[in-house]
């Protein structure tokens, strides 16, 4: 226990990480992800087909091989997002390595949030959007004032899933160049091979405590959008 | 009649599969020094002991590393590890009666050593394994059989000279690692990967500005890459190489010590750094000075 209490600030700075990598793939994900829902949804053939593809290559090729081809494989091919470190924002700039790795989670977890939007839109009753058409909304706004918000109720158990599962793949970024909670876990764990049970124990207390955080939102967020 | 033509598809690859597996069998001319086994060894231990036992049974496990050139490396088609740690494990090996073919090599990484000790995995992890009192807490560790220190290892044309010149940089190593740790502590940006091969490719790729680790794995890498990596800096850490065994198997310490004793006065210890580390151009040092075993 005391290699971690005595390094306390080295912990919380790496869950900071890991919640920094959460944060920004979870948005941004939840972004892509409605905008791929709506296209498989929409009424453009094309893109209908584009996004399913997008989903089946995103959804069935393990995170782990997305994260070897953007921050492996990429630089070798010369894309290696330095440009990313000239934009500052305060005195703050983003790292490559912080921005290859969302850019792995959010491809990844967006095909999941995909899937979980349009199981929402298949839970609104087709006449719903019929009558929409019926009284002259166009597509978008059938979406936008018709489907979406009933959608948005049924989505929030299988979104707040993917969300869940997105916490626990940032880890995979400890082997990418990030010292997020997984790698620091790893570092504690080089120096006192003494003490690897108490370090895993108070590493693993630190995930379920954010997954218990983003569940009980989801929680909420369930009983205030029920349907009385 | 489909299954037939499967069945017999099936045979076609697997028939192609082991006759390209034979045309490798006979490549292996740089798989390092043979050493002799001692006859009859098993009447130089008690009963009882874990050498004994060993010697007994003809076969040993030992964890070693399958990245690091010239300390411990496996390509994905050798059929057993080179480099100095699998040199030192065949000359233990060789002091129970066993020999280098009869030696079962096993992959370990920097976090699973300790475990693998404890479990029993391995009977001896010998895997740039540096010696620290933390983990003699937990396993045992004798040695050290050599002595090396963290430098830096960049790109040919780098402005980077030496540990003054990382704060700010990215530097990366194995995560976890203690280099990784070392060179926070001097500034740099941390970049762990999972593999030094990995580190490596980043630096040719200019990914990272230098990667860190003991300067033996780094010579390695250098020696491979000549005209696009160098290493630099004086080395800014002592690691002690040592050779792990299980914390409850205290005898095996005295063996170990014993052994390395007579690879350093025999000349076999000086033999493996010379077809190793010593490829590439590099003396051997002077022989480390052996711990005592606790009583």
């Amino acid at each position: 226990m005391e290699a971690v209490f005595s390094n306390f600030d080295e912990y919380l700075k790496a869950f900071g990480l890991t919640l920094g990598l959460f944060v920004v793939s979870g948005l941004a994900s939840l972004v892509f992800g409605l905008f791929l829902a709506s296209l498989r949804v929409g009424p453009v053939g094309i893109m209908r087909k584009a996004a399913a593809v997008y989903v089946t290559v995103f959804r069935n090729t393990p995170l782990l091989m997305i994260f070897i081809f953007m921050a492996v494989a990429m630089p070798k091919l010369g894309y290696n997002f330095k440009f990313i470190e000239d934009f500052e924002i305060a005195g703050y700039s983003v790292s490559a390595f912080f921005f290859r790795s969302c850019l792995a989670l959010t491809l990844y977890t967006s095909a999941f949030v995909a899937e979980a939007f349009r199981s929402g839109v298949n839970a609104v009753p087709v006449g719903q959007a019929e009558a929409g058409r019926a009284i002259g909304l166009t597509f978008t706004q059938s979406m936008r004032y018709v489907v979406l918000p009933q959608a948005l109720r049924a989505v929030v158990p299988p979104l707040t899933s993917v969300q869940v599962a997105l916490i626990k793949n940032t880890s995979v970024a400890a082997a990418f160049g990030m010292a997020e909670a997984v790698a620091t876990m790893r570092a504690f764990n080089n120096d006192n091979a003494d003490q690897r049970i108490q370090i895993f124990l108070l590493f693993a207390i630190g995930y379920i405590l954010i997954v218990e955080v983003v569940s009980l939102a989801s929680y909420a967020l369930e009983r205030r959008w029920k349907v009385a | 009649m489909r299954l037939t033509r499967f069945k017999a598809a099936t045979a076609a690859v697997l028939l192609t599969a082991s006759l390209a597996a034979c045309g490798d069998a006979g490549d292996d001319s740089d798989s390092g020094r043979e050493v002799e086994a001692d006859e009859n060894a098993a009447e130089n231990f008690e009963d009882g002991t874990r050498m004994k036992e060993l010697a007994d049974a003809g076969k040993i496990t030992i964890g070693v590393k399958f990245d690091q050139p010239g300390i411990g490396f496996k390509g994905a088609a050798d059929d057993t590890p080179r480099g100095l740690d699998p040199e030192m494990g065949k000359i233990l090996a060789a002091s129970l009666g066993i020999d280098s073919g009869d030696i079962v090599w096993k992959e370990t990484i920097s976090d699973n050593r300790e475990p693998f000790l404890q479990e029993g995995e391995v009977d001896l992890v010998i895997a740039s394994y540096s010696i620290t009192d933390e983990r003699r807490q937990v396993v045992g560790q004798a040695g050290p059989y050599y002595v090396t220190g963290q430098q830096l290892l960049v790109g040919a044309d780098s402005d980077i000279a030496g540990i003054e010149d990382i704060k700010g940089q990215e530097v990366c190593s194995v995560t976890g690692s203690t280099s990784l740790e070392n060179v926070k502590a001097e500034g740099a940006k941390p970049r762990g990967f999972d593999t030094y091969s990995e580190c490596v490719d980043q630096v040719l790729d200019g990914t990272v500005d230098a990667m860190t680790t003991d300067g033996a794995i780094l010579l390695g890498y250098a020696a491979e890459n000549p005209d696009e990596l160098k290493v630099v800096g004086e080395p800014f850490s002592e690691e002690r190489y040592g050779i792990g065994y299980a914390k409850d198997r205290p005898e095996m310490c005295g063996w170990i010590n014993e052994t390395l004793t007579k690879a350093f006065d025999e000349g076999d210890w000086e033999e493996a750094f010379d077809v190793t580390l010593g490829e590439s151009g590099v003396d051997a040092p002077e022989q480390p000075t052996l711990d005592e075993c606790a009583a």
